[in-house]
């Protein structure tokens, strides 16, 4: 027997886009927007946490020459050498840094990538209004994320090919392994400064938003303590601006010479 | 005494889902100022009507605050300026003479206009019905108090249930993320005791069909912000938590 | 006609359980054969389509919002009560009962209180599995409060907001179903014909409120949970979709409407501010428990409140009922009100209101103590009048609030259309003359829960093999070529004034007349005026735009169409009863100390009325008698 049927209204009904089809754990998190976040904001952490400590190595070119093993060498210097001798002799000298690289690299792109993805996600969700908006919460720092993050994934590329690399910005002056010195000559040049502070400042922002929005995005959230959440945020992206800001300052300013 | 107000209105008009729209102006003139923002947009109708103009259709139903009808975007706020306040628990005497105020419809491309400020909300029950309830069939449950609840964990989970589904929260997000609609229904029920047996399997199915219809959240917090219940971010916060443990307990349920 | 109420012989206790014995059952693997639809999604409307979809039966549930979970249950602020004895105060089933049939002024069916009394104890139990965050006392057992005068603790409650929180359960619990696909969800459609054939419902005709577009549906049984009429007052607590024209259309086809005139005013409410008011707010009638009444003796007063001296103020409810001062029963209270109102001592800028004053309440407890139990409701008066209640008293007016009348049916939910059923306020059928605080939900979520999915496989059961009505059927298609003509013909009507106009000048007259007190002229006259409001509405009214999209004046119309019908019979109901009873207040009633006066001689009965066949023929009255075998009669007292 059949019943005579009726079909529901539909319009709003039909969903934007379809559910995918589930991969297997751990894959299936990635390929949702929740899950992306999730990601969004581990790689977020790894990448806050290298910039932490990058800057916190780089407070050594204030340390200029010190004495090793009998010579002056610049602190800088030795601690880069030390990092491509970690953990030997149990390792190899570089396979730890290149791991540490590698592991940075992925996270870099998995940020990236995922940003990428819910960015298209939330764009083509999202009606603009033809009016004016006045926001209410949403800040300076939460409405630019898509474009400091850009402005300092670009910087990176720039800073590797300068500093690491010494493809092409830095000829001629480039020696591999004298980081000071190319520090010095690099930040020296005002264009590269000026650049290197406003992408730093784009970091800074990008950091304060990114780390209190990571915290929401792993669900780390306790009513008492998250006050602590916007305090973390606003001290890490502080502490990581005035350090880094102070590096071409200082090149500048003669304090970090030859 | 109420006084009264002269606004100018900007209002957008759309005759149907697929035809274009555009603000048009209207003089709001002798509004009491006692009257609601809804009465308001009644007495400008009236005159609309007089006119042979076709009144402007807005959503509105129980006109105190809890049915979650209305809602339209003021001077670019979800509900207007005052907060906690739903649209129809907006009054006039909150403007002052001489103002202009924009009126458009809430917007995500997942709510399409279906006349004037009137949009569809339905991709809201799409997200109830993925997983929004206890299953408890009829006459099945025991005496009400075999379950023990700590007050304090009924009135979280209450403060979560509070939402009226009005959907100021996806209007209000710069993403039209379902995030705090969707968090605050898996509060209510996932906090609960009640509410454990299917949690997890509640938490990955709802947020699927939010995603399958909204965006993404990037926590500008502008929905805890435009919420006429002021439900709290806290509780996306708890859903992004729950629905990796989702993801995990589920797996690994599957797979038994 | 005679109006077989199929009420169960033998002792009340046992009257529902040999009921359920008696009545047929439809076998599990048949309940799937079967289709019922639904029209309404509130509380019984959810709660009835949830539980058809869960015992198996194929549901169709209409709505003509946009979602299922705006339906105006969402409203009921107070609570809902259940006999569970929870506070050991004793309370019981039987307490439950004879409160609400004495509470209804003996005017209600005996059988049918008792039954609901039962099962409110299983709708806790029931809402409770279901995550219904009711309020909760440190130990994390249920609360309860005290509610509407009553002696003992069986309010259950979450916060002011208790109907949201029962319609969300029932909602979410009919979704569910709609995710099993075992109820099909139309949202947006009003249902405007119920189509009959040979004396029976074969289903209903709906339009599309966003496309125009008409449909029929055919099933084995309607159930029409559509709510209360309140609104035929225009201003009133109800939402302003609420409507009778379900019920009405129903009535026109057949059903009887019993006890129109029964409708209750609720004394706390915030008064009229302007002519364009659309609504009333209702505010918890839990302010008078510490509010003091009063409006100046002196009716020219210019005065501000705080600037009259005590001897110059009338505080007329404790001053005529010492023993119960502000806490008189909703209907007295209301009824005072609007004697100081008429006499021109009222209060406010339109003098339309009395003070609800919480001066000595602070004076005595402190502010913060009253902050703190209605800090809330302090906070939304501000907000609605701007007027800071904590240093100006309140102002406070009755407003039309719910209607006990509706569809007459027997002891199943059925009308007297075999094959058509009617749930929640949409039926007459358990508050008699007057509704208690917190029962409205408790009814509501007893039909749909409880009662209908039981009762209704007693007709399903003869259906078996059957198939519902084709829509081919010339049936459906008269019903819908009704629809469209009765659409195309507002459209044409090209009058001069909104619908609105003429709902506002219905709601006038049936304020004026059929309010919170009634007289043999007022009725009389107010017939004369519904028919000429009605006469020109049909003239002159005027709706713009067309019947493709979504057009609420069009919406509009035809609602206020079947208001002007409904409030000539209101009238007509109101006169022919002329006693008081509950809500129902003749001035040729009363005793000598104003009170309410019944006369169980004459009208210890059901009016349920039938129709003519045409607006201009006088519905034909059928009597119910009322049998009071447990609940002694008595006549009320609050001095």
């Amino acid at each position: 027997m059949s019943l005579p049927t009726t079909t529901p209204r539909n319009s709003g009904d039909l969903p934007m886009r379809d559910k995918p089809r589930q991969l297997p754990f751990p894959l299936s998190i990635y390929q949702s927007a929740v899950g992306k976040k999730w990601v969004m904001a581990i790689t977020g952490f790894i990448l806050v946490g290298f910039v932490l400590a990058h800057m916190i190595g780089n407070l050594k070119l204030y340390l200029g020459l010190v004495e090793h093993n009998g010579a002056l060498a610049y602190d800088t210097d030795l601690y880069a050498e030390a990092l491509r001798e970690l953990l030997v002799p149990i390792m190899p000298r570089l396979v730890v840094l290149w791991i540490l690289r590698i592991g940075l690299l992925g996270a870099l792109l998995l940020h990236i990538h995922s940003a990428y993805t819910l960015s298209r996600m939330s764009l083509a969700s999202d009606f603009k209004y033809q009016g004016k908006r006045d926001f209410l919460a949403a800040n300076f720092a939460s409405r630019s994320m898509r474009v400091t993050g850009p402005i300092v994934a670009l910087y990176l590329v720039f800073h590797l090919a300068d500093l690491t690399l010494g493809f092409g910005i830095a000829t001629g002056e480039f020696v591999r392994g004298d980081v000071y010195a190319n520090v010095v000559y690099s930040l020296g040049r005002p264009v590269v400064a000026i650049g290197y502070i406003i992408a730093n400042i784009a970091v800074a922002i990008h950091i304060y938003h990114g780390i209190w929005s990571a915290f929401q995005s792993l669900g780390i959230n306790n009513p008492k303590y998250n006050y602590l959440r916007r305090l973390a945020a606003k001290a890490v992206a502080g502490i990581i601006l005035v350090g880094n800001v102070s590096f071409p300052i200082a090149v500048l300013a003669n304090i970090i010479s030859l | 005494m109420s006084t009264e107000l002269n606004l100018t209105l900007q209002v957008w008009r759309q005759a149907a889902p697929d035809a274009p729209g555009s603000f048009v102006t209207y003089e709001a003139k002798n509004i009491p100022d006692d009257s609601s923002f809804l009465e308001m947009l009644d007495i400008v109708n009236e005159g609309l009507i007089d006119n042979d103009v076709e009144p402007i259709e807005f959503p509105h139903d129980c006109r105190e605050g809890i049915c979650g009808t209305c809602g339209v975007m003021i001077n670019g706020r979800a509900h207007g300026q005052e907060r906690a306040t739903a649209t129809c628990q907006l009054h006039m005497r909150k403007f002052s003479d001489g103002d202009t105020i924009a009126i458009e419809p809430w917007r995500a491309a997942a709510f399409p206009v279906i006349k004037d400020l009137i949009v569809d909300r339905s991709p809201m029950d799409k997200i109830i019905q993925a997983g929004g309830y206890i299953t408890a069939p009829t006459g099945t449950g025991g005496d009400a108090n075999d379950t023990l609840i700590p007050k304090e964990v009924a009135e979280s989970a209450m403060d979560a249930a509070a939402c009226i589904g009005c959907g100021a929260c996806i209007a209000a997000c710069p993403n039209s993320a379902g995030q705090l609609f969707t968090s605050a229904k898996l509060w209510h029920l996932n906090s609960l005791p009640q509410g454990q047996p299917e949690r997890f399997t509640r938490t990955e199915s709802m947020v699927d069909t939010m995603e399958q219809f909204f965006g993404a959240c990037t926590n500008h917090g502008e929905c805890a912000e435009a919420c006429p219940k002021e439900i709290s971010l806290d509780f996306i916060a708890y859903m992004n938590g729950d629905y990796i443990k989702a993801k995990i307990k589920n797996r690994s349920r599957s797979s038994q | 006609m005679i109006l077989d109420s199929k009420v169960p012989s033998g002792p009340i206790e046992d009257a529902w359980d040999s009921h359920r014995f008696d009545i047929k059952l439809v076998n599990p693997a048949n309940k799937r054969r079967f289709k019922i639809i639904v029209v309404g999604t509130g509380l019984a409307g959810a709660s009835a389509a949830a539980t058809f979809g869960e015992l198996g039966y194929e549901v169709d549930a209409f709505t003509f919002h946009d979602s299922p979970r705006r339906a105006h249950s969402i409203a009921a602020q107070g609570g809902i009560n259940a006999a569970k004895n929870y506070r050991n105060d004793g309370d019981s089933i039987y307490r439950l009962f004879y409160d609400t049939v004495k509470g209804g002024d003996y005017r209600s069916r005996e059988a049918n209180v008792y039954r609901l009394s039962q099962v409110s104890v299983n709708i806790i139990d029931q809402m409770a599995s279901q995550g219904v965050p009711f309020a909760r006392e440190y130990g994390g057992l249920l609360a309860n409060r005290s509610f509407g005068g009553a002696q003992v603790s069986r309010t259950f409650y979450a916060r002011g907001q208790t109907g949201q929180q029962l319609l969300l359960g029932a909602y979410q619990q009919m979704m569910a179903q709609v995710n099993a696909g075992k109820v099909n969800l139309h949202t947006n459609q009003e249902m405007l014909e119920v189509v009959t054939k040979d004396g029976e419902a074969h289903g209903i005709v709906t339009r599309d409120l966003n496309t125009g577009q008409v449909r029929s549906h055919s099933a084995h049984a309607v159930v029409l949970a559509t709510g209360g009429y309140g609104n035929v007052f225009y201003l009133s607590t109800n939402a302003m979709a609420c409507n009778v024209t379900a019920a009405w259309r129903a009535h026109r086809k057949g059903a009887l409407f019993a006890n129109p005139c029964y409708t209750q005013i609720h004394p706390t409410c915030i008064p009229q501010a302007d002519e364009f008011q659309s609504k009333l707010t209702l505010m918890s009638e839990s302010l008078r428990n510490d509010g003091r009444i009063w409006v100046p003796r002196n009716a020219d007063e210019t005065r501000k409140a705080k600037d009259i001296p005590e001897d110059e103020r009338y505080y007329y409810l404790e001053e005529k009922y010492p023993a119960f001062g502000n806490l008189v029963p909703r209907d007295v209270a209301s009824r005072n009100a609007k004697t100081v109102v008429d006499a021109g001592q009222g209060v406010g800028p339109l003098k339309n209101g009395v003070y609800l004053d919480f001066a000595s309440a602070i004076g005595r407890d402190g502010k913060d103590t009253i902050e703190e139990r209605y800090g809330n409701l302090f906070e939304m008066y501000e907000r609605i009048t701007g007027e800071d209640p904590y240093s100006t008293p309140m102002r406070i007016y009755p407003a039309s609030h719910y209607t006990m009348g509706g569809l007459w049916v027997d002891y199943n939910l059925q009308t007297n259309i075999p094959g058509l059923y009617a749930a929640g306020e949409a039926n007459f059928s358990d508050h008699g003359a007057n509704r208690l605080g917190a029962s409205a939900l408790m009814q509501g979520l007893a039909d749909g829960y409880f009662v209908l999915p039981y009762t209704i496989g007693d007709s399903l059961a003869a259906k078996l093999g059957t198939d519902p009505m084709s829509t081919a059927d010339p049936a459906f298609q008269e019903a819908e070529k009704a629809v469209q003509d009765r659409t195309q013909h507002f459209l044409g009507i090209g009058g001069t004034k909104s619908p609105d106009y003429y709902h506002r000048e219905l709601g006038k007259v049936v304020w004026e007349h059929i309010g919170m007190a009634r007289n043999e002229a007022g009725l009389t006259t107010a017939i004369s005026e519904i028919k000429a409001i009605r006469e020109a509405f049909w003239n002159d009214v005027k709706v713009l735009g067309n019947g493709d999209s979504l057009n609420s004046s069009l919406e509009k119309v035809g609602r206020v169409a079947d208001f002007m019908e409904l409030g000539e019979l209101m009238a007509r109901d109101a006169l022919d009863r002329s006693e008081s009873c509950g809500g129902h207040f003749r001035e040729e009633s009363q005793t000598e100390e104003g009170e309410a006066l019944r006369r169980d001689d004459v009208f210890s009965h059901v009016s349920a009325w039938e129709w003519q066949g045409d607006v201009n023929t006088p519905q034909i009255k059928h009597k119910e008698e009322l049998e009071f075998e447990y609940v002694a009669l008595s006549q009320r007292s609050y001095k």
